[in-house]
């Protein structure tokens, strides 16, 4: 912290006549990327006016009426514009979608946040060279299948009568099961193929941390006479602890962002109970019904949540461990 | 033999009975980790040269069951497939060559620590990582600027990743040292002619980073082409991959109803659909060689904010 601070005090900021003169042509190279956030990041912002008006593609943005709700004491239609908002909350999707996302993101990370620091531990006691490459580069690839294939593959896994896991099931006497058609196992199939996807890039970053402990802590440990599964808990533990605790805090601010993608891929007439989620209802609303106010008052309203979240959790991690996002 | 005398008669390298334990436990747990990630790329390999019929029946446990090339035949006579092919190829090379030059574009100048106006760009920037205006603006915006059915709206909307754009600034800062950049400076190098003097040779760590992440969204993603592209000639080859999955799987739900009596058309399916996730997953594991050199630097430089 200190040695930033005197880095910033020896190269103060120029003033603006300076650092143009100084930096014109870096000056013309960001024009580009700023008219793309202009274009593609800020314009859609202002269409978010939308969500308060009746929207019609021929009387466009500003032209459109503002929202009308309907009262049912006097039959009339009265201007309110937060009418599709309100009708979203009253909607009987609003807890569930809510409900869907908010327990999967959740649950995906509580289940799916120990996993990559087992396997950093795991890598890092791996004495044969070999083995712990293998076991890395092994690891590393599910990343990079995309998710269309990552579902087809979970398909075949657990394919009724065919995919191992059924079988497996078979073999020991139980029943073969179709997951993709039963509600309860929408959530547990994401959970584990997110983790037989991610957990290995996951790891990544705490074997740094752990290759970054000092050897003469351990050293003195073993002197001490501690056996290895003592330096884990003593040494390894707290060692990767703050990366640990930054990270999980991070991930909470993004509890409302869970991916369309491979909820999407998953999602079928039978599960949908508990896979529909705040984005796929956007999705559908649009393509289905056309409900181009109603889907961008249910997008605004989760993103403003999520940015709610944002704030929120980065004050807590300021408090916590001294590390935000901004 | 001869290397367990040897281990055995080193102290050093001796073990105590709990720690010995402990390492037979680390190593079965790797093996039992190294199985289960690797079985259902073998499953999916092995099916992709086996008999449709085969795989139906259930019969494809570990190795191809009665080996066949018929799959992979069937794709290089599949139009749709290899028009997907020919799409998601050109949107990746190209898209991602926008991706770097953009990326670039904006990451370098917010590097100089003097440069006025770097604190509010940065913000202006970094604001629509948390808040964006969602599907709907979005698509509408798409329409607006005819973007529609192009191959554009699958490159231009997301040219520049912020995430990845303070990677390669971060990377600037702190990797290219500040002395470098004066000395170039002195010796009347423009800011432009610096950068690819001094700084982008410097580079090619974050830049090969930057490839593979670029290359890799590209490549796997299908959500944009999905919302945006409704002529099937521009499918990329995800989306097509998708309509094959759907597809085979209604066969093989048939199949169980009829007790695997399927018509050809639908075992060929089923066979088509191994082939071609193989196909279209090989070329991003050829990124694999790359990656693995610059890859865990890349992530660690990802990890270090600034």
């Amino acid at each position: 912290m200190a040695s930033k601070k005197k880095r910033d005090v020896q190269e103060a900021r120029l003033g603006f006549r300076k650092s143009f003169k100084r930096y014109w042509d870096l000056y013309l190279l960001l024009l580009l990327p700023i008219i793309y956030f202009c274009v593609f990041k800020y314009k859609p912002m202002a269409a978010l006016i939308i969500a308060f008006k009746d929207f019609n593609i021929k009387m466009g943005y500003f032209g459109s009426p503002w929202a009308k709700i309907f009262d049912f004491e006097t039959a009339t239609s009265k201007v309110n514009i937060f009418a599709h908002f309100i009708r979203f909350f009253q909607s009987a999707f609003f807890w569930q979608t809510l409900w869907n996302t908010v327990s999967l993101s959740i649950l995906q990370l509580l289940f799916s946040f120990p996993i990559p620091i087992l396997l950093a531990l795991i890598m890092n006691e791996i004495k044969k060279v070999r083995l712990k490459k293998t076991l890395q580069m092994v690891t590393y690839v599910p990343h990079f299948i995309s998710t269309v294939v990552l579902i087809a593959i979970v398909q075949a896994m657990v394919a009724p009568q065919t995919g191992i896991i059924n079988r497996l099931a078979m073999a020991l006497g139980g029943e073969s099961i179709y997951y993709f058609s039963k509600p309860e196992w929408f959530k547990p199939l994401y959970i584990i193929s997110g983790i037989w996807q991610n957990a290995g890039y996951s790891s990544i970053i705490y074997l740094a941390t752990l290759t970054n402990i000092d050897p003469q802590l351990i050293e003195a440990a073993k002197i001490d006479g501690a056996n290895r599964l003592k330096i884990i808990w003593h040494i390894m533990i707290p060692g990767i602890l703050p990366t640990a605790i930054t990270l999980l805090i991070i991930n909470f601010g993004k509890v409302m962002n869970v991916g369309f993608e491979k909820v999407y891929l998953m999602q079928n007439s039978m599960n949908s109970k508990t896979s529909e989620v705040i984005s796929t209802y956007i999705y559908k609303q649009f393509m289905d019904h056309n409900a181009f106010s109603y889907s961008t008052a249910v997008g605004l309203f989760n993103a403003v949540i999520n940015i709610i979240l944002l704030v929120a959790v980065n004050k807590i991690s300021k408090k916590v461990s001294d590390t935000s996002l901004w | 033999m001869k290397s367990k005398e040897f281990v055995s008669a080193s102290p050093k390298v001796r073990e105590r009975g709990a720690d010995r334990v402990f390492s037979i436990c680390i190593v079965v747990i790797s093996a039992l980790i190294i199985v289960t990630v690797v079985y259902p790329l073998l499953y999916v390999l092995s099916s992709s040269f086996s008999s449709p019929g085969e795989i139906v029946r259930g019969n494809v446990f570990l190795l191809p069951k009665k080996f066949t090339l018929d799959s992979y035949k069937a794709i290089i006579s599949n139009k749709r497939i290899l028009t997907g092919y020919a799409n998601t190829v050109f949107i990746s090379v190209v898209g991602t060559a926008i991706n770097l030059v953009m990326t670039t574009m904006l990451a370098y100048p917010l590097s100089m620590r003097r440069l006025a106006g770097r604190n509010v760009i940065t913000i202006f920037v970094t604001f629509t990582m948390f808040f964006s205006a969602g599907m709907i603006p979005n698509y509408l915006l798409m329409k607006d600027l005819h973007l529609l059915n192009t191959y554009w709206v699958l490159m231009l909307p997301g040219a520049i990743s912020v995430y990845n754009m303070l990677v390669m600034r971060n990377y600037f800062q702190t990797s290219i040292p500040g002395e470098l950049i004066d000395a170039a400076r002195i010796d009347g190098c423009g800011n432009i002619g610096t950068f690819f003097k001094i700084v982008l040779p410097l580079s090619k760590a974050i830049m090969a980073v930057m490839l593979i992440f670029y290359v890799a969204g590209h490549w796997n993603s299908y959500f944009d082409a999905l919302l945006y592209v409704t002529d099937k000639a521009k499918h990329p080859l995800q989306l097509v991959l998708r309509d094959i999955l759907l597809q085979a799987a209604s066969y093989a739900e048939e199949g169980q109803s009829q007790g695997a009596n399927l018509v050809d058309q639908a075992l060929r399916e089923v066979g088509i659909q191994y082939a071609t996730i193989v196909v279209s997953s090989v070329p991003v594991m050829l990124l694999y060689p790359l990656m693995q050199k610059y890859f865990v630097k890349g992530v660690m430089i990802g990890a270090v904010k600034g």
